[in-house]
């Protein structure tokens, strides 16, 4: 109460004082120790931040390029062109007996999101240095705006897997409710990785020359361009390892009503996503606090 | 309610040496250093050019032992030399990096501004950049949309608010940016630097809206190598040197011991050897303070591999920086001076000096002229002139008043 009454004495206006009597927030300072909090309630207070990277990474994504939005769909479109003609129609990859196009494509959309979530949240913070030496805010809405950005992208993808759909003749069943959970899956297998690695960029920059090739590995070690029921059980469901995995299983089965029964793969898949988002979010934040010093 | 705002107590913060000037690591870099590191430093200690395990760990304390108190509405000048770890204590107060020791407590909610234009994007227009770089700074939206018009008005470039800033001058993106920041209103605001960009009539605007921040009764904290701002509208001053508080105290103290530092500014020795010819070392050989209408002598020695014509010219600035006047031997004495190989000395006698009472600097060249610099130091010797008498009245000008450094001996006659 001191301070409004300091405030009165120097002639400021009542609306001063008035927003000064509000509880003030306290910070406390000092070096961390051991395990760090994750702080998530801050996280939560800042998410008007957090929409507005969300904006701007939207608004700048396709700023002076020709095609703009079209890039969101012709990444997987032309992808899947590539895999038809050569593991379709050459090698004869089997297809759980639907089009190999729409086969491969109903994968690729959910890929696409993930891989081009994960090659650009990792580079995320290296690339927004100068934000990170000359302002504190959660340093995890950066590699989280740029992964839930992507969503808008998948949704154009989408958009034209639903054409295709229709161009093939194939109805959806009532599977598709469980899409946004599916989504979901791909969106926490995205951030769980791109902490990891965006973390570790800030550290080692071998990271930046990883990516491409982790992903490239990545999209042959997930069940897109051939059908995981290649594998036998138990193998199938220990597949789900890879979070990716029981994503493009359950977008096929949700949406073309593939009869391949993906829960178990879809379970383990979740359990692995989910794991590598806690371990990844106590990895940021363990190294948080070095950023501004490193970067 | 305490009526402290921020309180700080035993701060240190170390950095690594070499982890900061190698910045970028690769995996392999850590691992061929771990296996060196005990080498080298081995090497080190036989050589003797490491005396302690101190000296070993290539660290330094930028921070060291930081103790102080701010009240609500005390408005805080932080003065230092470079590297005197003024900015690490604001980084460190604004939650950016971390101590490595110590405690420091904030009652309000803090806004820092360490750099004018965090989270501008190019691509983005006037407007956008406003709402992007307000919610960076901590604004919320509802905050950014009520204000947004004064932002506007503020930064006088209305008609290009819906033009990408990459397509702004340099001036125009200060102004906007120097707006958004101006309209924060935290509790608690730190301020690094940011007076000293845009033109004139900008800078007094800004100053203008510090002010006005101040008499709202808000806490400031702000680092400015601007004596005549951080006299003007700090109450309160820290004088950091080498990462320690060496005096925390009302303003004018804080600005006297700080000036009191600088007059022993009056030696510059070069740590590097360098080119054909460098300037080795300066001296003030007179006394480093002067007053009105005395002369200053300094001795400079340049060292050359060979024999060359060259010129030494100095260049006086005032303590803002604005240069006052130059000595160039070759144009105004229409000579050069035949260095022969080794050290060469040369004893420079400028003035009488009819300077305001002040801080000033000299910077030093050499060259041969019209065909090469051979080196050139910024602002190596420092000097002060102490007190100047103004006839028998006894006024003294100060160059903090902003009247001008330089007297001109003037009449004036009535004409009937």
């Amino acid at each position: 109460m001191e301070t409004i009454a300091l405030l009165e004495n120097r002639g400021i206006k009542s609306n001063v004082a008035a927003v000064d009597a509000a509880p003030m927030p306290v910070i406390q300072i000092r070096p961390s120790k051991g395990w760090v909090s994750l702080k998530l309630d801050e996280l939560w207070e800042y998410r008007e931040l957090l929409y507005f990277l969300v904006w701007r990474d939207l608004k700048v994504r396709y700023k002076q390029t020709v095609l703009g939005i079209a890039w969101a769909i012709i990444q997987p479109f032309f992808t899947m062109i590539v895999f038809s003609l050569f593991f379709g129609k050459l090698a004869k990859v089997p297809s759980d007996g639907i089009p190999y196009a729409i086969f491969s494509f109903a994968a690729l959309v959910p890929w696409t999101f993930f891989a081009n979530g994960l090659s650009m949240a990792s580079n995320s913070l290296v690339d927004s240095a100068n934000l990170i030496k000359k302002v504190y805010f959660p340093r995890l809405t950066i590699p989280l705006a740029i992964v839930l950005s992507g969503v808008v992208d998948f949704v154009l993808a989408f958009a034209v897997l639903l054409g295709m759909m229709f161009y093939f003749g194939i109805a959806p069943t009532f599977n598709v409710i469980w899409l946004p959970l599916l989504l979901l899956l791909a969106l926490v297998t995205s951030l769980g990785v791109s902490l990891w690695l965006s973390a570790m960029n800030v550290q080692f920059r071998d990271v930046r020359y990883t990516i491409p090739f982790l992903t490239q590995f990545w999209l042959f070690a997930t069940p897109i361009a051939y059908p995981s029921s290649l594998l036998s059980e138990p193998w199938r469901t220990l597949y789900g390892i890879n979070p990716m995995a029981g994503v493009v299983e359950g977008f096929r089965w949700a949406l073309l009503s593939t009869n391949t029964m993906p829960g178990p793969i879809v379970i383990v898949s979740s359990l692995a996503a989910l794991f590598v988002l806690v371990s990844g979010t106590y990895y940021f934040c363990r190294m948080e606090r070095t950023f501004a010093d490193v970067i | 309610m305490s009526n402290i705002a921020i309180r700080v107590e035993n701060l240190s913060k170390q950095y690594r040496i070499g982890g900061k000037q190698e910045r970028y690591k690769t995996l392999r870099d850590t691992l061929t250093d771990a296996i060196a590191a005990p080498f080298r430093r081995a090497g080190r200690l036989l050589r003797g050019q490491a005396t302690s395990a101190a000296e070993l760990n290539e660290t330094i304390w930028a921070l060291k032992e930081i103790s102080c108190e701010v009240k609500h509405g005390e408005v805080v000048g932080i003065v230092g030399r470079n590297g005197a770890g003024k900015s690490t204590l604001l980084k460190i107060l604004s939650r950016i990096t971390e101590p490595t020791e110590g405690f420091a407590e904030i009652h309000g909610r803090v806004g820092s501004l360490l750099e004018v234009g965090t989270g501008f994007h190019p691509e983005l227009t006037g407007r956008e950049n406003i709402y992007l770089s307000g919610a960076i700074l901590g604004m919320r939206r509802a905050e950014i949309e009520r204000k947004f018009d004064e932002i506007v008005a503020f930064t006088e470039v209305e008609k290009f608010i819906d033009t990408p800033v990459k397509h702004y001058s340099s001036g125009m993106y200060l102004r906007l940016a120097f707006a958004v920041a101006a309209h924060l209103e935290p509790e608690i605001l730190l301020v690094d630097e940011v007076l000293a960009v845009g033109d004139a009539a900008f800078q007094k605007k800004c100053l203008g809206k510090m002010e006005n921040v101040a008499k709202e009764g808000r806490t400031v904290l702000f680092v400015s190598h601007h004596m005549g701002s951080v006299a003007s509208l700090s109450t309160k001053g820290i004088f950091l040197e080498q990462g320690r508080i060496q005096c925390f105290s009302d303003i004018n103290s804080v600005i006297d011991a700080y000036s009191h530092s600088l007059k022993q500014g009056n030696f510059f020795v070069k740590r590097t050897a360098g080119s054909t010819a460098y300037i080795e070392s300066a001296q003030i050989v007179s006394s480093g303070s002067i007053e009105t209408d005395q002369t200053l002598t300094f001795e400079v020695c340049v060292f050359s591999k060979g024999v060359l014509d060259t010129s030494l010219n100095w260049r006086l600035k005032n303590e803002f920086g604005m240069p006052l006047s130059f000595g160039c031997p070759h144009v105004q004495l229409g000579k050069t001076y035949r260095l022969k190989a080794g050290i060469n000395r040369f004893l420079i006698t400028i003035g009488p000096l009819p300077l305001a009472e002040g801080d000033y600097t000299i910077s030093l060249d050499l060259d041969i002229p019209w065909i090469e610099y051979m080196d050139r130091i910024e602002d190596c010797l420092q000097f002060s002139v102490l007190s100047c008498i103004l006839g028998s009245k006894g006024h003294s000008l100060k160059t903090a008043w902003r009247i001008g450094s330089v007297i001109f001996p003037f009449e004036i006659h009535p004409v009937e």
